[in-house]
């Protein structure tokens, strides 16, 4: 079998082995003790042509139901959205994505130019001072900022509102139980944190708060009044995962005085891909900045005055200070945030808050559109491109059904919340068109019968 | 802004220009104002670039040509494994019924998903010799983290509370301590010896009843393999601890040694380097985790199982340490390691082994007359040499490494591992030609020769790239992490 990855021929080897000084490639792999060396050959499938390949995994990939070849309204943490083309034009280079870490800045200007804008842009849509370079999710950002917290406040009990989404309050509880974080889960009144339990919980032992915005069922959490609850707390942090473009028209966290906001950008140019790679980002305060996980890249000078980017800051970082490091991230999501800048760059100004308002205005109309078939919604406030609905019945089953239609539904929160068994999660991004919105309330309705 | 300096895109804003095209408003539009407080809607707009298509193509070109990658010349960025990134594997990660799936859709209307993830996680089972892989981690550190808390439970679960300790060799990667501390232990070193192993005097000293784990790289990340690896798993075995093998160096040893049958309990693994995952730039990754049958009830949840002829997620695993990630892992970079893996099937794995081996030491060998080699025994697929030599005539292993850009290489990686002075570490990967390597070797003569007769060429380098040396002192002192207008 020939492999096109390897260029070696038998005569490159003859001579390399004749410089080391041996007969055979095998006496380099003598220092493996005789008896961990593995004899047989490894039980994987045989090696593949490209056409051949190709082809199977085509049909394989035409196994599953995908967001192109049907009409979705599934969110839940990941959406499909408007992606120009010029987000895989750009991360297609292959000067950026076959670069590793900018550790080298004289030949990674690019790469870290692109960081430093992405980190400029997190700022502007959070309204924080400092953004990282990225995490590997918007949930283990989350789980991070927890730990980041009760390490800075030195308090080891925090309280993270029900509201949030269900897998990324998991995961900062798996976060939690490595340097043992208490988290206490509050519930949820009308679809948004139950700031009565809240402030019941809320003492001088809580390191932070943690809120999502808009929260896990699509409504805006009522940032305001919790800001004035914490501010009978102070040293609690105010932690808030956020939809970056949800802001680009709702307040943002910064201006509630959050002290730490996370999130995950895959709205901003990124494909769903089964949940990941996504892109999650860290934006903190001033204050913060030295305890910020991950890499941040910084506007220096080179010897001519040029300006320059540079990775800094890395004192902070494993690769320096080891087991006192604020985190153990090395590699992240680097290539994502370049796609979300490009998408974000192709948005602009106008363009951010043009797509953040259409998805609230769609969602609106799918709320008059269900109400007027007879389907229940549940929650009465503000929301964003979500909607809880109470079909009162199996709501796997209403799957099936729609997907029968041509449409991939919503998101099963008896799943995770026993509370709403029977209700569905419904996302209404600005790619779904009036009739998609009509046809789907419609059968929902009859689905409710 | 200097003349000279290269715009930000920022800079290229200008009101009201616009690069995107939004699917239309085509719903009757309400109010908002009636549903939201005031207070809850933004009053001055996030200070995003307003800039054309062709503005954004020729900004992000004009950055790509100031960014080497892998596909602009050699990259022996040692432990990185920067070896050639298939192109079809980029194609194939794009398929709609890849790209465009939701991690929330009914399992049967993704059993394609699915069934490429198991035979993925399959297959690296099989190579490392583990008893079940998860994918959910993100990469090497999220897996190393993962692994240290299954190791934690599992001590737990045998109301063995005292463990807090994690042994890491003083040549290990930074996230291997880090990810102790991260997951509750406390890190502990463990010494090398005169030929660059784990010393296993030390070990034996620093082993006892608190020893939750000792994590090693094999090869080492001075490219040696532990020879000793069967007597070290029965020092850390007998007193109880557990041993975790960091994965970044199995590019070195593909069926050629598997981490199962050396003793090792938990593994990960970087997809993103031995298994072709483009490194983007510094990510993402991906960082599966095998472990034996003793460790599987403690696994991150959901796990992948196979009923039948259905695949599906098991969500009911009481002994599990829980999420570790959202959804399933790095799917798109899984993806394109399989792509690769079932590409070069057994044999062409074994191959790339012999030849980043082979490549290693044909490069140590012609260089080893011009620089120090630390450790003389034959290497695995990277090697490290010091720089001693040269910073004795004024020229640091940094100033090497800025001189190799005018060359158009990156540099191999510098000050690591830290037991060695003035490091520089070496790995070309299996990709990589005799030309390319005879080139790159000739370029490190050179230097060296530059080293001993005009140091001031090496030292003020680079002489050819976009910008010179960047003063990181001020960036440090002063940060200034963000655009400002104006400024
Ligand atoms: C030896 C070693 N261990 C662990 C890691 C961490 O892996 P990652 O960057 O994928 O988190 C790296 C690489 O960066 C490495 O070289």
């Amino acid at each position: 079998m020939e492999f096109r990855y390897l260029p070696m021929t038998e005569k490159d080897k003859q001579e390399m082995l004749d410089t080391i000084g041996i007969n055979k490639t095998e006496e380099l792999f003598e220092d493996i003790p005789e008896k961990v060396r593995f004899k047989g050959e490894l039980g994987i499938k045989p090696p593949s042509n490209e056409y051949k390949l190709t082809k199977e995994l085509t049909e394989l990939a035409n196994k599953n139901v995908n967001l192109k070849s049907h009409t979705s309204f599934l969110g839940a943490g990941v959406y499909d959205h408007y992606i120009p083309s010029v987000v895989d034009h750009v991360i297609s280079r292959s000067e950026f994505y076959t670069a590793y870490t900018p550790y080298q800045p004289e030949i990674s200007q690019g790469e870290l130019q692109a960081i430093f804008e992405f980190q400029t842009m997190i700022c502007e849509l959070t309204a924080m001072d400092v953004a990282n370079s990225s995490m590997y999710d918007g949930g283990t950002a989350l789980a991070e900022a927890v730990n980041l917290s009760a390490g800075t406040t030195r308090k080891k009990k925090v309280i993270v509102s029900s509201t949030v989404h269900p897998e990324s309050r998991a995961v900062i509880q798996s976060y939690a139980n490595g340097p043992g974080v208490e988290i206490i889960e509050i519930g949820h009144e009308n679809g948004v944190t139950d700031l009565k339990a809240l402030a019941a919980e809320l003492d001088e032992n809580t390191a932070g708060v943690v809120l999502q915005y808009p929260n896990f069922f699509g409504q805006i959490e009522p940032l305001a009044e919790v800001r004035e609850l914490l501010d009978t707390q102070k040293k609690a942090m105010m932690i808030v995962s956020s939809n970056p473009l949800a802001l680009g028209y709702m307040n943002p966290p910064g201006e509630f005085g959050a002290d730490i906001v996370v999130g995950d950008a895959q709205v901003f140019g990124i494909p769903a891909q089964f949940g990941g790679p996504h892109c999650g980002y860290f934006a903190t305060t001033k204050k913060l900045m030295r305890k910020v996980p991950g890499r941040l890249v910084g506007q220096t000078k080179d010897e001519q005055g040029r300006r320059g980017f540079v990775l800094t800051l890395q004192a902070r970082e494993q690769h320096i200070r080891r087991d006192k490091a604020t985190s153990n991230i090395c590699s992240n999501q680097a290539l994502n945030a370049l796609a979300s800048s490009v998408a974000m760059s192709s948005l602009g100004k106008q363009g951010v808050k043009k797509m953040a308002w259409t998805n609230i205005q769609k969602t609106a109309y799918m709320k008059k559109a269900l109400e007027d078939n007879g389907v229940n919604v549940a929650y009465t406030g503000p929301f964003f491109n979500e909607l809880v609905i109470n079909l009162g019945n199996d709501v796997q089953n209403a799957n099936k059904k729609l997907l029968e239609k041509g449409f991939i539904g919503g998101y099963d929160l008896g799943a995770s919340y026993n509370e709403l068994a029977g209700h569905m999660l419904i996302a209404v991004t600005e790619v779904r068109t009036k009739d998609e919105i009509d046809n789907f309330a419609q059968e929902l309705g009859d689905i409710n019968g | 802004m200097a003349n000279q300096d290269f715009p930000l895109i920022f800079e290229h804003s200008q009101e009201s220009r616009t690069g995107f095209s939004l699917p239309e408003m085509d719903v009757p539009e309400v109010d908002l104002t009636d549903m939201f407080d005031e207070r809850y809607i933004r009053e001055t707009e996030a200070d995003l670039p307003e800039v054309s298509e062709l503005q954004i193509m020729r900004h992000y070109t004009a950055l790509s040509t100031r960014n080497h990658g892998v596909d602009s010349g050699f990259y022996p960025l040692g432990s990185c494994t920067m070896k050639y990134n298939p192109k079809m594997n980029e194609d194939i990660a794009r398929l709609a019924g890849f790209s465009h799936i939701h991690p929330y859709q009914d399992e049967e209307t993704i059993q394609g998903a699915l069934e490429l993830m198991y035979d993925l996680q399959t297959s690296l089972a099989e190579i490392t010799g583990m008893h079940t892989v998860t994918l959910q981690p993100a990469a090497g550190a999220h897996g190393e983290w993962t692994g240290l808390m299954m190791i934690r439970a599992f001590h737990e679960a045998n109301g063995d509370f005292g463990r807090t300790k994690v042994i890491v060799p003083d040549s290990a990667h930074g996230t291997n301590p880090a990810s102790a501390t991260v997951a509750g232990f406390e890190a502990v070193t463990v010494k090398s010896d005169d030929r660059g192993l784990v010393d296993l005097e030390d070990l034996k000293r620093v082993v006892g009843e608190d020893t939750a784990a000792l994590m090693l790289t094999n090869p080492n990340t001075l490219g040696l393999f532990e020879e000793h690896i069967l007597e070290m798993a029965e020092i850390i075995h007998d007193a109880g601890g557990k041993l975790y093998y960091d994965g970044a160096n199995l590019n070195a040893i593909l069926g050629y040694a598997r981490p199962g049958d050396m003793g090792f309990d938990v593994v990960h693994l970087n997809l993103h380097k031995t298994f072709t995952g483009p490194h983007g730039g510094g990510g993402p990754g991906s960082g599966p985790v095998g472990v034996t049958e003793e460790f599987a009830a403690y696994l991150p949840k959901p796990v992948l199982i196979k009923k039948g002829e259905q695949y599906g997620f098991d969500y009911d695993r009481p002994k599990s340490i829980g999420r570790v990630k959202p959804y399933y892992g790095n799917f798109g970079i899984n993806v394109r390691a399989y792509t690769y893996i079932r590409t070069m099937g057994a044999e062409g794995l074994k191959k790339v082994s012999e030849y980043a081996v082979l490549n290693a030491n044909y490069m140590m060998r012609r260089l080893e007359k011009e620089f120090d080699l630390p450790f003389s025994q034959h290497c695995k697929h990277e090697f490290v040499l010091s720089g001693k030599r040269q910073k004795k005539l004024g020229v640091r292993t940094l100033d090497i490494a800025k001189r190799l850009l005018d060359f158009g290489y990156h540099p191999p990686t510098i000050y690591f591992p830290l037991n060695v002075e003035e490091a520089l570490m070496v790995e070309p990967t299996e990709t990589e030609s005799k030309e390319t390597l005879d080139a790159f070797v000739d370029a490190m003569i050179q230097i060296s020769n530059e080293a001993k007769e005009d140091p001031e060429i090496v030292q003020e380098a680079p002489h050819t790239t976009v910008v010179s040396r960047m003063d990181e002192t001020t960036a440090a002192r002063k940060p200034v992490l963000r655009y400002n207008k104006g400024s």
